[in-house]
């Protein structure tokens, strides 16, 4: 309990994980489905740093990196396009983006 | 002992705000709470020993993709209450774990084994001095990558968000992108 090993931050990011997914299952404006992957990307860092840490490996922290790059980029063209959207239907909701048609 | 306590309040405190995150329904409690969490995760990295990654991640999150977030909201109506899916909320949260758990199991599988080696042992540098010289060498080339896939999406933010939106290609009809064209070729001394 006091000593704080690789167990601890697995159930947490297992935690965290799981508030992410129920996060995507449950939210229909798109602005907040982009929160929930954010806090997906976020708890499995937590994971690749702590095992690079236990493990004495650098690589874990190298993959959190591009994680991180693949978030901003993510965030830049997913607002860039959702701005598009809500300024052509001024609706950012999941149920109206049924169809493909631009 | 100190790493204990440090380890619990901050993953409370991660919890509590990521959960506010995900149940609140207005959006600007959201920013702010997910804001508060990325900050509390940096902690988690600074406990592992793992300091550039925490300053990255204070930077690149709670800088730099919170800026972009609050900028966006600026378009949106975010004072209306944000509508939910109504479905079986117990479905929701009872797939979530099961799917969390297998991927976390997925993850752990080669460690439980003792199957892994370190490629790339801690030094006695600091960590910042490691991951320049691990990141420069084994990992130059997803570097570049990395770095070219940022140039494409900044260039996709200004083409799609950027200034002039009223003669964006994005947001015209058919006709009124002929017309555009149509007027362009015209010679203007014709007018």
């Amino acid at each position: 309990m006091i000593e704080i090993g690789l167990n601890h931050y697995l159930v947490l990011s297992t935690i965290l994980f799981a508030i992410g997914l129920v996060g995507v299952m449950k939210r229909k404006n798109l602005l907040m489905l982009f929160f929930a992957t954010e806090i997906l990307l976020n708890s499995v860092n937590i994971s690749f740093a702590a095992i690079s840490h236990y493990y004495g490996d650098l690589t874990g922290q190298m993959f959190a990196f591009f994680v991180i790059a693949i978030a901003a980029s993510e965030v830049a063209v997913g607002l860039g396009l959702l701005i598009v959207w809500h300024k052509r239907y001024n609706n950012i909701d999941l149920d109206f983006m049924t169809r493909m048609k631009g | 002992m100190f790493e204990a306590i440090a380890f619990y309040l901050f993953a409370f405190l991660t919890i509590a705000m990521f959960y506010i995150t995900v149940t609140t329904s207005q959006a600007l409690y959201a920013l702010t709470a997910l804001a508060a969490g990325m900050i509390f995760i940096s902690a988690f990295f600074f406990i592992l020993g793992a300091d550039f990654l925490g300053a990255v991640q204070i930077v690149v999150y709670s800088g730099a993709v919170m800026a972009l977030y609050a900028f966006g909201m600026m378009f949106f109506d975010t004072t209306r209450e944000v509508q939910e899916k109504k479905g079986n909320q117990y479905l929701v949260v009872g797939l979530a774990t099961i799917s969390a758990v297998l991927a976390v199991l997925i993850f752990s599988a080669p460690i439980i084994s003792d199957n892994i080696t370190a490629l790339y042992p801690v030094g006695t540098h600091g960590n910042t001095q490691e991951v320049g010289m691990v990141l420069f060498t084994k990992y130059l080339v997803p570097f570049e990558v990395a770095a070219v896939m940022l140039l494409v999406a900044m260039i996709a933010g200004i083409v799609l968000a950027g200034k002039k939106m009223d003669e964006s290609l994005t947001l015209m009809t058919e006709e009124e992108i002929k017309d555009m064209r149509a007027e362009k070729m015209r010679p203007k001394d014709l007018k």
